[in-house]
């Protein structure tokens, strides 16, 4: 009767680490990032002049929220930020991510940087009049670089950033309402206590 | 007729001929490129997941790769491409895991377990092996035997 309970035992180990690793979402890559100073860049603003960097920001606990208007669950995810800025304070920082590079229908041509650049901010323009702007500020990653620096791998993903800078969190996909309730306000309240 | 026909085929022939495909990149260094598809191969595709850098399609990945063609450009090693992605990615984009503490089990607990399956197929043979063999018989249970049996038979 022993000699199978040994078996049996080893069986059952693997059978948990199966469980375990089976709920695992393998889609969620953790990033490197959180707990490190978020990556500078300066890009052009979308309705203001001048550029945007994360350095504007510093002395305030923000959102920097990736999006695109050919990605559907940026869609999916916009009122629930419209909806977030009316009822917060915390700025959110729109990121226009490859607006028109990233679009499949619009992939094949070749433009010029400006071109280009004046093209997804009237892409961008149209789309946040339609759907509403929680945005205090939308920056423009024409190409996609910055993204890079921030691990971006999918549209649409969040950061929240501290009042030092620092990463403290990474929404990868949409927001979700209880990904909103139960991590990020309850981080937000703390990052606000900071000095 | 044959002039027309002539005139005809010479311009069918000018209109394959100036079929523009798509234009090469001007400085293609092979020394370049061939770095660039061996670190490929070492990197993973993020959205693809189960694909290389060097064979995926992905939108991500094409970025990707003339991200690492200008890190070649630039003069950094191997080692230090790497270390760049990792450092936006983390380890996941590492297409063979480190061996690192974090690691070790993936890496090692097979041969773990194989050697622990053979060490315990040795055990289990050994005692098969020398278990007790069975005595003969006396002479005197002999005789006994062969009674009872053809009492046996009797019955």
């Amino acid at each position: 009767m022993k000699r199978f309970l040994i078996p049996l035992a080893v069986f059952l180990v693997l059978v948990v680490f199966l469980a375990i690793g089976l709920n695992r979402d393998p889609r969620e890559v953790p990033s490197p990032l959180v707990g490190k100073p978020a990556p500078d860049f300066s890009v052009p603003r979308l309705a203001e002049p001048g550029s945007f960097s994360p350095q504007d920001m510093k002395g305030k606990v923000w959102l920097l929220n990736v999006w695109s208007s050919w990605c559907v669950s940026c869609r999916q995810e916009h009122p629930l930020l419209v909806a977030f800025a009316k009822r917060n304070n915390l700025p959110i920082v729109g990121l226009s991510y490859k607006e028109v590079r990233g679009d499949d229908e619009l992939s094949g041509k070749k433009m010029e940087l400006d071109a280009e650049t004046t093209l997804v901010k009237q892409r961008a323009a149209a789309w946040l009049s339609q759907h509403g702007n929680p945005y205090a500020h939308v920056a423009l990653d024409v190409t996609g670089r910055v993204g890079i620096d921030y691990g971006v791998y999918g549209v649409p993903e969040s950061y929240l950033i501290d009042k030092a800078g620092v990463i403290r969190y990474k929404q990868i996909g949409p927001i979700t309402p209880e990904a909103l309730e139960k991590k990020i306000l309850p981080l937000i309240e703390q990052l606000e206590k900071q000095p | 007729m044959r002039l027309l026909t002539l005139l005809f085929s010479l311009a069918l022939c000018a209109a394959t001929a100036s079929y523009a495909g798509e234009a090469k990149p001007l400085a293609q260094d092979p020394a370049v490129e061939a770095r660039l598809q061996n670190i490929s191969k070492e990197l993973r595709c993020l959205v693809c997941q189960n694909e290389t850098l060097a064979d995926s399609h992905a939108a991500l990945a094409e970025d990707l790769r003339v991200e690492v063609r200008e890190l070649i450009k630039k003069g950094n090693s191997d080692q230090e491409v790497k270390d760049y992605l990792v450092a936006r990615y983390g380890d996941f984009v590492l297409y063979r895991p480190k061996v690192a503490p974090s690691t070790w089990v993936l890496w090692f607990g097979p041969f773990l377990l194989l050697i622990a399956g053979i060490f315990g197929l040795l055990k289990f043979l050994k005692r098969r092996s020398s278990t007790e063999v069975v005595s003969e018989l006396t002479a005197e249970q002999k005789a006994r035997a062969a009674e009872l049996l053809k009492q046996g038979d009797k019955v």
